[in-house]
Formats: C-alpha cells, sequence, structure tokens
C-alpha cells in the first residue's frame, strides 16, 4: 500500500484554517483547551451511559471508552468544549485520544473508528461555531490523535528485543482511517500528542501526508511530545532534540510538550525546545505530578503561575493543560499569559539534523 | 581554521556485510548476540552513525534488516546513535525505514532506474523522515570521472529540491570513491577525481553534504591492513581538505596520518594524488616487504574499553548490569559460582546489588527505559546460566532425603494496559531460585485471566505489577475483583509507581485478605515466605494491617489538613437514605434495661453472669496489649511469639476461671433505645413516640475531607431518618462495665510485687467490658428484631459482621467526649452500672464502655477527620456554647 504514493501528486495547497491560526499565533499566545478526562470523570458515567440505547448489547465491557461518549453521550462531550471555550480557549482538542482501530480494539469496536471520528469532529466544529458566535473571537477544532496503547519501537517482551506489538504498517492503515474521519468532520488543525514513541507519531504523520496527498488541501499539523521523567527522555528513550529532528520532515505548524509531567518539570525540556523549535512551541502539561494515586494536585493559581513564568521568558505560541486540568486551570492560564508577546519563531542555519536516541548535527 | 576531523562524521562500516567478513559469518550463522556485539564494538569505538547492510545472495534481507535493527534498537548505547541503512534493494530500504524512531539516512537511491522511480523513492524518504544518499549513478551508469560526478549529482540535486521540495540539507552526495592502484591505468587518477568532484558539489550545490565508501579505494590491498589503513588516512586526510563531510569507515581501524611513517607516506600520497606514473609498483612493492615484516599477520585494533575486566569479580557483574554488557557474564558468573557456597547467594548478593543500582539510577532520572531493560536481560543471562546448578543442588537435597516440593505457587502479572515488567521479572526470578514455582501471565493481562489462572492453578499468592500511573487503578479494580469473585489470596503490589501508601489507601481496603506492598525484589521472599508460613502469616499479617492503618490514618489527616469543604459543601455531600423505603426497625421497648452479674438484684434488672460474656472476647487486642501481634488463635503457633503467646493465654484462662468461679468482677450494663429523629446535624430524642417533648439533643460532626466523585461526607446523623422525612426513627446507647472490683484485684497482686498478675488482671478486665458490650450488642440487635435472624458464628460476630454500628463518643466518628453527658442523662447510666464521669468526661472504673447504637443498614465507622472553623462554629452554637468550648474538647481535630 505504502509503496503506491503517486512519484508526484499534485502539492496539497493550505487549508483556510491555517492562515487564520497563523495570524492568531502572530498576534498573541493562543490557548488550548484542558483535560477531557478528567471532566468526563466528573461525571461519574455507568457503564449503562457509556453503552447509552447504540450499543446496549455489545458484547464487551465499555466503562471508560470515553471516545465513544461522542456517539452516545454527545451532549456531555459538546458540553465540555463549550466550558473550555467560555474559558478562554481558542483551540480545543477533539474526543479522539483512543479512536483508532489499534486502541479501540480493547472493547471490540474497532469497527465504530470512523464514525466515533466524525462524530468527535463535528460536535467539536458544532463547540466551536457556537462559541465563535457566543464569544466573538474566531475558536478552533483539533483532530487528536493519540499514541495508541502499543509502541511501535520498543518490545514489550524482555526476552524477545526484536518482537514489536504493532507495525508501522499497521498504525498508518489505523491513523489514515482516524485522521480521514476527522478532516471529514471538518476539523482545522490535526495534533498528533501525548508521543511516548517518536516511530508510533512517524506513523502518524505519514498517514496525515498520506491523507493531504489524498484531499489536496493541507491542515496545520500540530505536534506534541511526552517526556516521561527526569531523564529528559520519551519513553522510547529519545531526547528533546533527537525527537525534534526525527519530525521536523513534516514541516509541523507547532511542536510540543505534554502529559506525564506538571509544568514546573517540563520547565528545561521546554527551555530546549523552544530555542531550537523553527516552528511554534506549545506546552500543556499536566496539573502537576499524579499523587500516589494517580490523581492530581495543583490547582488553576499554581498551574497558571508556571505556565505564566514560561510565557514571560517568550517559550510559549500556544499553551493549555493536559491530564487533571480544568475550565478553571485553563481560565487561570489565560489570564495568566494574556500580558505576554508570543514566542519568536526561532531560525537556524541549515544543517543535517540526524537522530538515534540523540541528536547529531552534520552541518 | 575549523578542526574540520573533529567535525567529521565516521560512519562505522562493521555492520556491513559487504565490507566485514566478521558481520558476514555472524550474520549467516544466526549468531545475533555476535552481530550486537559488533554495531556496539563499532559505536564504542568512536562511530557517529552505523552503517548496515545485509545484502547478500542467502539471507532474506528484509526480515534480517527489520530484526536487526529492532535488536539494535533494544541496546541504548548502540541505538543512541543514526543509522545509515545500506542496501542495494529498495524494498530492504524501505522495511528498514518503518523500524527507525530517529532520523537515519537512506544509502542510497539514485537516478539509475530513471527520473520518475528516482523521485518517488526520495518522496517516500522524505515521508518517512530520513535524509539520504545519493549515488553519482544515471540511466547509464556509474560516473568515474570528475565532469561526470558533478553532472549528474547537480541534476539530481535540482530534481530533489526543485521538484519536490527535498531538504538540501538532507541530501549526501556519494561521487563514488573507487578503487585506484588496479593496474589499470585509467583507474590511477580515481581519487583524485573524487577530491575535485568533492570540491565543486560543495561550492556549488548548497547545504548538500558528501559522503563515500573509504574501503574501497584500497581494495587491491586486500590482507595488508596496515597498507589500507595508511591508504584510507591519506585519502580522508585529503578527502576532507576538499569537503568530504563523512564517510564509512572501520572506526576500530583509523589510522592517523600523522603517524604513518614517512617512507609509506610518500609512497600512499604518490598513489592517492595521482604524482607519478609508477606510484602503484612502488607501493605493491613496499606493501609486499611490510607485510613480510609483519609475519603476514592482520592487524586488528580493538579499541573497547576493557580496563574493567580487571576489577573485582563482584564489581564486574555490577558493571555489566550497569552497561547492559552480556557478552562476559556467563564468565563471571562461573567465577563467582566457585567463590560462593551457593548459586542463591550470587543472585541475592552481587546481582541483586547492581540492580539495586540500576534501579537507584532508574528511579533518580539517571538511566531511562531502554537501558534498564537491557540490564535485565544481562541480570536474566547470569539467571539462566545458574538455573542448571540450582538444579543439580536440588537434586542432591532430594538424594539426600530433602524435599524440592515447590513451597508455593505464585501468578504474577503486568495488570492491563501496562507493557512494564523489569521489575516483575527480577521478582519472578528471585522467586524461581528460592524453590516458589511462578506463573508469570506477563503484561498487559486482563483482570480475568489473572482471576481463572490464580483459580485454575489454585495458587497460593498473586503478585501484580505496573509502572504507568493508570495501572493503579487496574490494580484496584484487580482488588476489588478478587473480593467480588471470593478469592482469598494475598495479594502483592510492586512496580515503580506503586508505593505502601497507595497500597494502603486505595488497594488494602477494597480486598479481605493480605494486600503487601513489595518495594522491591528483595523484599519478595521475605513477604512471600511470611505469608505462606502458617504460624508466620498471622503476625505478619497483622503487622501489614496496622502499618497501613497508620498509613491510611496519615493519608487522612495530611488529605484533610490539604483540602477542606466549607461546611455547607460537605452537608450537599451527605450519604443519600431512600427515607421512604429503607427498614426503621421499631425496638421491642422503648426507654432502658440494665443487667448485673451482682447478687440480690431489684425485679427490674436482669440477671448476667460472667460466664456467658467470656465467649465474647477478642483476643487479638489482648496479645496486642502485651505487643504480641497476630491474628487469635494463630499466633499460639507463630514461630516467634508462639510460645510466648501460649503461656500468656494459659495465664489468663487460669485467671480468668479464678475471676468467673469466684465471681472477682461485677459486670454492669444499662442500654436503652428512644424515639428519634435527625434535624440537620444532631439528633432530637423524644420523651415519646408522639414527639411531644425533646428529651435530650446528640450533636454530630461531619467529615469536610474533599472527596472523590461517589464517596460521601459522613455524620453520624446520615443515618436517623430527618425529621422532614415524616418517619419516626428510634436511636439506642449503652453503658457496659466489668470493672468493678478489678483494682481491689489488681491491688492483691501488687501487695505481693506480683506485676505480671496485676497487668494481667487489668487486661482481662478491659476485655470483658469489651465483651460485655459485643454481647449487649447482640441484645440491641435482638431488642431491634434483625439480630434474632442474623445467624452468625462468634467468629463473624468478633468481625463486626452484622448490621448496624455503636459508635462511642470521643472516638473517631463522633470525637467530642462530652456527648456522653447526654447519653449518660438519658442511660440514667451513673445509677444502673455505677459509672461516673470524670471532669474531663472519662469513665470510671476504666473498665467501661459506652455508646450510641445506630440500626440504619448502611451504617459504618468512619472518622470524622479536620475540622473547619465553619463547622467548630456552627456546632459550638448547636449545643449552646462558645466556640472556644468545642475548640477546646476537639483541638486534635481543627484544621486551623
Amino acid at each position: 500500500m505504502l509503496s503506491a504514493v503517486a512519484a508526484m501528486p499534485s502539492p496539497s495547497r493550505p487549508s483556510d484554517s491555517t492562515e487564520a491560526l497563523r495570524a492568531l499565533f502572530a498576534q498573541r499566545i493562543a490557548i488550548l483547551d484542558g483535560a477531557m478526562g478528567t471532566m468526563i470523570q466528573e461525571c461519574a458515567l455507568a457503564e449503562a451511559d457509556f453503552r447509552g440505547e447504540r450499543l446496549r448489547d455489545h458484547p464487551h465491557d465499555l466503562r471508560g471508552n470515553n471516545d465513544l461518549l461522542s456517539l452516545t453521550q454527545p451532549g456531555i462531550i459538546e458540553r465540555i468544549h463549550a466550558e473550555y471555550f467560555d474559558a478562554g480557549a481558542d483551540l480545543i482538542e477533539t474526543n479522539t485520544f483512543n479512536a483508532t482501530a489499534i486502541s479501540q480494539a480493547d472493547y471490540r469496536t474497532e469497527s465504530l473508528v470512523p464514525e466515533i471520528n466524525l462524530a468527535a469532529a463535528r460536535l467539536a466544529r458544532r463547540a466551536a461555531d457556537a462559541a465563535t458566535a457566543r464569544l466573538g473571537r474566531r475558536c478552533f477544532v483539533a483532530g487528536a490523535l493519540g499514541p495508541t496503547n502499543r509502541t511501535a519501537s520498543m518490545s514489550p517482551d524482555v526476552n524477545r528485543p526484536d518482537f514489536r506489538a504493532v507495525t508501522f504498517d499497521s498504525l498508518v492503515a489505523a491513523y489514515l482511517e482516524q485522521a480521514r474521519a476527522l478532516v471529514a468532520g471538518n476539523v482545522d488543525a490535526l495534533l498528533v500528542e501525548t508521543i511516548f514513541d517518536t516511530l508510533n507519531a512517524k506513523a502518524a504523520l505519514f498517514a496525515i501526508e498520506e491523507l493531504f496527498d489524498e484531499t489536496g488541501v493541507r491542515l496545520p499539523v500540530m505536534i506534541s511530545v511526552t517526556i516521561t521523567d527526569a531523564s529528559g527522555r520519551t519513553l522510547s528513550g529519545q531526547t528533546i532534540g533527537a525527537f525534534y529532528s526525527s519530525i521536523r520532515h513534516v514541516r509541523p505548524f507547532s511542536v510540543g510538550i505534554n502529559c506525564a509531567l506538571g509544568g514546573a518539570q517540563m520547565r528545561p525540556y521546554l527551555e530546549e525546545l523552544a530555542g531550537l523549535a523553527d516552528c511554534f512551541v506549545s506546552c500543556y502539561p499536566n496539573a502537576g505530578l499524579p499523587n500516589a494515586f494517580g490523581g492530581y494536585d495543583e490547582s488553576p493559581a499554581d498551574m497558571a503561575k508556571v505556565l505564566g513564568e514560561f510565557a514571560a521568558q517568550g517559550w510559549l505560541n500556544l499553551v493549555g493543560g493536559c491530564c487533571g486540568s480544568t475550565p478553571a486551570h485553563i481560565r487561570a492560564v489565560a489570564d495568566a499569559v494574556r500580558r505576554c508577546p508570543p514566542r519568536i519563531v526561532a531560525t537556524h542555519p541549515a544543517a543535517m539534523r540526524l537522530s538515534g536516541l540523540e541528536v547529531l548535527t552534520v552541518d | 581554521m575549523k578542526n574540520l576531523a573533529a567535525q567529521f562524521i565516521i560512519i562505522g562500516e562493521r555492520t556491513n556485510i559487504t565490507g566485514s567478513p566478521k558481520f558476514a559469518k555472524a550474520l549467516k550463522a544466526g549468531d545475533w548476540d555476535a552481530c550486537v556485539a559488533i554495531a556496539r564494538q563499532q559505536v564504542e569505538s568512536g562511530a557517529n552513525v552505523i552503517d548496515i547492510n545485509v545484502d547478500e545472495a542467502l539471507i532474506e534481507g528484509e526480515p534480517t534488516m527489520v530484526k536487526f535493527l529492532n535488536l539494535i534498537a533494544a541496546e541504548p548505547e548502540i541505538a543512541r546513535v543514526p543509522v545509515m541503512l545500506d542496501s542495494s534493494k529498495w524494498t530492504v530500504l524501505e522495511a528498514g525505514l518503518k523500524c527507525l524512531q530517529g532520523k537515519g539516512i537512506v544509502n542510497s537511491i539514485s537516478l539509475k532506474d530513471g527520473e520518475a522511480e528516482f523521485l518517488r523513492r526520495a518522496r517516500l524518504v522524505q515521508r518517512y523522515g530520513a535524509a539520504a544518499v545519493v549515488m553519482a549513478f544515471d540511466e547509464n551508469g556509474q560516473a568515474a570521472t570528475r565532469d561526470e560526478k558533478v553532472r549528474i549529482c547537480t541534476r539530481a540535486y535540482r530534481l530533489l529540491t526543485g521538484t519536490i521540495g527535498f531538504s538540501a540539507e538532507d541530501i549526501i552526495f556519494d561521487p563514488n570513491i573507487l578503487t585506484v592502484a588496479t593496474g589499470i591505468e585509467e583507474h590511477n587518477n580515481y581519487a583524485v577525481d573524487f577530491f575535485e568532484a568533492t570540491r565543486i558539489i560543495k561550492s556549488t550545490l548548497p547545504h548538500a553534504k558528501v559522503s563515500g565508501g573509504v574501503s574501497n579505494v584500497s581494495f587491491s590491498f586486500r590482507g595488508n591492513n596496515p597498507v589500507r589503513e595508511a591508504i584510507h588516512a591519506v585519502f580522508l586526510y585529503h578527502g576532507i581538505r576538499a569537503g568530504l563531510d563523512m564517510a564509512i569507515v572501520n572506526a576500530g581501524m583509523l589510522g592517523v596520518y600523522e603517524e604513518i611513517p614517512a617512507d609509506l607516506l610518500e609512497r600512499v600520497e604518490d598513489v592517492i594524488l595521482n604524482r607519478r606514473p609508477d606510484a602503484t609498483d612502488r607501493l605493491v612493492m613496499f606493501a609486499d616487504g611490510l607485510k613480510a615484516a609483519h609475519g603476514g599477520a592482520s592487524k586488528i585494533e580493538t579499541r573497547e574499553d576493557l580496563a574493567w575486566r580487571s576489577f573485582p569479580v563482584e564489581q564486574r557483574l555490577s558493571h555489566a548490569l550497569l552497561k547492559g554488557i552480556d557478552g562476559y557474564v556467563e564468565t563471571d558468573t562461573e567465577e563467582c559460582r566457585v567463590k560462593y557456597p551457593r548459586p542463591l547467594d550470587i543472585i541475592e548478593g552481587p546481582l541483586m546489588d547492581g540492580m539495586r543500582i540500576v534501579g537507584d539510577l532508574f528511579g533518580a532520572g539517571k538511566m531511562f527505559l531502554p537501558q534498564v531493560v537491557k540490564s535485565a536481560r544481562v541480570m536474566k543471562k547470569a539467571v539462566a546460566y545458574l538455573q542448571p546448578f540450582m538444579e543439580e543442588e536440588k537434586k542432591k537435597l532430594i538424594a539426600g532425603g530433602g524435599t524440592a516440593r515447590p513451597q508455593g505457587r505464585v501468578v504474577m502479572a503486568t495488570v492491563k494496559g501496562d507493557v512494564h515488567d523489569i521489575g516483575k521479572n527480577i521478582v519472578g526470578v528471585v522467586l524461581a531460585c528460592n524453590n516458589y514455582e511462578v506463573i508469570d501471565l506477563g503484561v498487559m493481562v486482563p483482570c480475568d485471566r489473572i482471576l481463572a489462572t490464580a483459580r485454575e492453578k489454585q495458587a497460593d499468592i498473586i503478585g501484580l505489577s505496573g509502572l504507568i500511573t493508570p495501572s493503579l487503578d487496574e490494580m484496584v479494580h484487580v482488588a476489588r475483583e478478587m473480593k467480588r469473585t471470593g478469592l482469598d489470596l494475598p495479594l502483592l503490589i510492586g512496580g515503580a509507581t506503586t508505593s505502601a501508601a497507595h497500597t494502603a489507601v486505595k488497594v488494602a481496603p477494597e480486598y479481605d485478605d493480605p494486600v503487601v506492598h513489595v518495594l522491591d525484589a528483595s523484599r519478595v521472599i521475605g513477604v512471600v515466605s511470611a505469608l505462606l508460613s502458617r504460624e508466620r502469616k498471622p503476625a505478619f499479617a497483622a503487622d501489614n494491617r496496622a502499618k497501613q492503618d497508620r498509613q491510611r490514618r496519615e493519608f487522612a489527616e495530611r488529605r484533610a489538613a490539604r483540602k477542606l469543604l466549607t461546611l455547607a459543601a460537605a452537608r450537599a455531600r451527605h450519604q443519600p437514605t431512600d427515607w421512604a423505603s429503607v427498614d426503621i426497625p421499631r425496638p421491642e421497648f422503648l426507654g432502658t434495661r440494665t443487667y448485673s452479674s451482682g447478687e440480690n438484684l431489684p425485679p427490674d434488672v436482669s440477671r448476667l453472669s460472667l460466664g456467658e460474656i467470656v465467649p465474647y472476647i477478642d483476643w487479638g487486642p489482648f496479645f496486642s496489649a502485651w505487643e504480641l501481634h497476630g491474628r487469635f488463635p494463630d499466633i499460639l503457633q507463630d514461630a516467634v511469639v508462639g510460645e510466648e503467646a501460649t503461656k500468656l493465654f494459659a495465664d489468663a484462662q487460669a485467671m480468668l476461671r479464678e475471676i468467673v468461679a469466684n465471681r472477682r468482677y461485677t459486670a454492669r450494663a444499662v442500654i436503652g433505645f428512644w424515639p428519634a429523629n435527625a434535624v440537620g446535624d444532631s439528633i432530637e430524642i423524644y420523651a415519646d413516640e408522639q414527639r411531644s417533648r425533646v428529651l435530650r439533643k446528640f450533636h454530630f460532626l461531619r467529615q469536610q475531607q474533599e472527596k472523590p466523585v461517589g464517596q460521601f461526607n459522613h455524620a453520624l446523623s446520615d443515618y436517623i431518618a430527618p425529621r422532614e422525612s415524616g418517619r419516626l426513627d428510634y436511636l439506642g446507647g449503652f453503658a457496659v462495665t466489668s470493672g468493678h472490683g478489678v483494682e481491689s484485684f489488681a491491688r492483691e497482686f501488687e501487695a505481693r510485687h506480683d506485676d505480671y498478675s496485676a497487668l494481667m488482671a487489668k487486661a482481662l478486665g478491659d476485655r470483658l467490658a469489651e465483651a460485655l458490650a459485643e454481647l449487649m450488642h447482640l441484645r440491641a440487635r435482638e431488642a431491634s428484631g434483625y439480630g434474632k435472624t442474623e445467624n452468625l458464628g462468634m467468629k463473624d460476630i468478633l468481625r463486626e459482621k452484622y448490621r448496624g454500628i455503636r459508635p462511642a463518643p470521643g472516638y473517631p466518628a463522633c470525637p467530642d467526649h462530652t456527648e456522653k453527658r447526654a447519653l449518660f442523662d438519658l442511660l440514667g447510666a451513673e445509677a444502673a452500672t455505677g459509672i461516673e464521669l470524670t471532669e474531663s468526661f472519662a469513665m470510671t472504673p476504666p473498665s467501661a464502655v459506652s455508646g450510641l447504637y445506630f440500626n440504619h443498614p448502611d451504617s459504618k465507622y468512619f472518622a470524622v477527620g479536620k475540622l473547619a472553623k465553619d463547622q467548630i462554629e456552627d456546632y459550638a452554637s448547636r449545643k449552646g456554647e462558645p466556640p472556644e468550648f468545642a475548640e477546646k474538647w476537639l483541638a486534635p481535630y481543627l484544621d486551623y
């Protein structure tokens, strides 16, 4: 399938949203939404709620399959989107973090993937359009593509280091199916996020490029990596510089860091990324480090303080929240960065930047 | 001037099957360890990039490339550098591209198959995120001359950058390094052509790089390494000056230009720079002489740092674990095996010591996951080496009449959603080495499979592992399911994100049997052996429970201290009851009933005998009072404290017989029930069922700590129907004592300086009072109706498995001791039982218990925890006292 790429498809043209987003990012620090999962959790939904009428007789438990709620509880998801826009978000993510055939297979709902993504994109679009009318500023939708539950460059079996639980090709197929439905649902941008394993992300980006060839329209591609711990590396072992050089070929609209850490712990990595990225930089940390119980304690004020400082340093173009953040956090963050000018995109002399787990620059 | 050599990129060629016989041999033999070792040696020798080529007629290229790339991806010390995928087959290159998380280099693409195919491949290279080597090759063949090289490279550059927008800085030209000194005259200028082409390309095609395979140039001198090394050094020296950015070389065999002997250097430069017609002949002659002088031996220089090999063996093992080097681990393990008495000593000694360092470094962020995975593999290899020796030891044991039956069976799994199993694997190894049977279900294991396996294999223990945060919730889920499905095995919790606190607060409360957090593999044997020992388990479990109780308490305090709800918000989160349908039993009597074991009782006092109280004694706390921990009666068989406990118990029985037979103590009790309704957080007690008059009010406190969704902010008043519900409810109360006579009995022993017996007398008094409270609670439940059919054994009664609770003022659910006054007034407790309240509302005699009875089917004990000022003020005003009064009596609970 992959080798069938035409040698020279006509170059895709940028979407209308590209210019609008560029204008916004040139003007100020843009605001992204906060956690969807935390908000859904607050609703304390039961198995029956997840199933709705539609999947009443589905043969597998569905509780916890948050992405499915776009189909079975669209009102809840749309309301959460609206709350984030009201809190100050310019851009919200579709509720599609796990909406690939690979992740949905856990619930035996892989056949619903196109529908889930289309529904999620449409209801996010509706929420954004309503917010645009209500708030008098343009509100955007980013189609979210998560990491899936498998890693393409690491073995889950310590005795078979060469084994892989998922292949690049199956990841590309899964991401293509997801991205196609998101774009059909009229999202303004695509966001490949919470990247633990760069090879998974490269498959997503490969799929997105395929899709742009297919549609002839190029959306802004936003990318966000997860630095898992104090080693300053991704779960698959890359440094932030190595990561950036691995994904730079898609000429991303923005690149950033999200999840796993709170803002304070992200500081050195964000600083590094802000210095090297020749595109916009985003940051949406968790509300602190998870406590011993997997919950998050950082208050809106705490989070706003940390992110406000990043903004003052001139490191940010887009800021929001990840796990544990709420509309209150986003509101506080938006307030904290309001007076700071956006980061100026870095420019570097042309050089070949290769990478393994670390970066190798040849200039 | 720029330090050109320092910036020069070395591409290691030893993992190129066409350039490395050693690699070719290992690959063909399927010796993957050797292949990986060659790659590592290249990186350790300083290669900045490694070239990987598996093109060989007998090898299937695509799967071989994939397997090798996947293998080295698991070797952080190799994976740290970028990879150059090298193949003449596009499909092999594409298969390789699908394995690289980093940005690598494709070697190569060219115009050989025409422009369309060239651009198609280039576009894919771009899409996979790699750089590309572009060979100076076109539809007509390989470029040999300077002008040909420049022409083809320029054409390729224009196509790439102009037509498909390929980044110029990601183009690496290989203008073909061809063999010189072949004896064919046209070949003599090949090196010069290369240098000149390089110079032009670098100056006319912006940002493009130049590379080449250097070994090719010296191909005529195969077998003569000193000469080849010199040729390579000379070629690189001049190439770098011409603008060569990188080259594929043997990183372990790089000569230094300055150190080439003058005579050799002169002849080599003559050849490379094509300085004289007889240059080849002269070098060939010189080379033959050199070879003879070296005895024909080829020189292979290895730059691997082997200093660590001279360390003591324990340090060598530790080094190998830290660095993930498994090449020497068997040798070193063998050396230890000879040195140590038992194979297991090596695992628990030097190997675990090494892994502990790895764990610490990982925890401190100084090692990252792939390195730890590598360490785990070295560990596993060492253990595998020791396995046969341990088998041998076992056989000898059996031959000597011992038993080798596994000591127990442990089912282990990394929970659903998590792929990390390093810690779990080490724990498994340690258990297996200690003669436990380990059933390892692997990673991402769903709950039902863990439970089904445990059941099917009749496991003795289940162990759960996880590294990522969501695994914590999954572990709670597993514990809950174990309880729901009626499993009764101990549960072990381990893994990097788990903690003793999380286990105590979130996991343990979901499951009745012991849930033990295992910090690391070094602790697991202690835990498992204790849990599987009939004798030691009770004490261990009790100790674990006590620790977890403390952690829960500390957590609750910390949590409470952190964030309190307003009283209004806390009230809004009260435990809801459907008052229209809930069962509210009407007690068979209202007012009080009095009991006594004394003599000459008035007609309204029921007879009580000490003998009927004795079976209700919960002996657990009795042993705790003597600092002996364990569940009764198992504690009597405990390996450590069993003997002491048995003796103590025998003495207690003897004294108890004396107390009962000679009525040394007098037990007295009063219980009562009254019509009641809740009004806010208080409860009104009415004189009659018409609620004609309020007799007394009890005032309660409500939890204010913030809680997760689905949990409530409890107050005892929630267990009594509110007045506005329209239903009448009933509150009960009691005061009991067995204390009359305790003091005088104890004094008899004190007088004889027998402190042991004096203490025993008091301890038994306390036990009898508690037992009497339990017995009276049974009478109260019977009076309420539901107790008549509860059909519980004594064990379940002592574990409070019945409906209803009997919280005492001054204890966690209602911490204000002053509430005893209202209770005593209602009960007429002083007159009925002889118990007095002191100024500080303590009861005297001390062997006394009082409290309230709640019949609500969902009533549970809880701790009120920290209280905010708004509640203290509200509470004081309900009691009609100034706030200072409440602050004084509730001082330990104030959050301000």
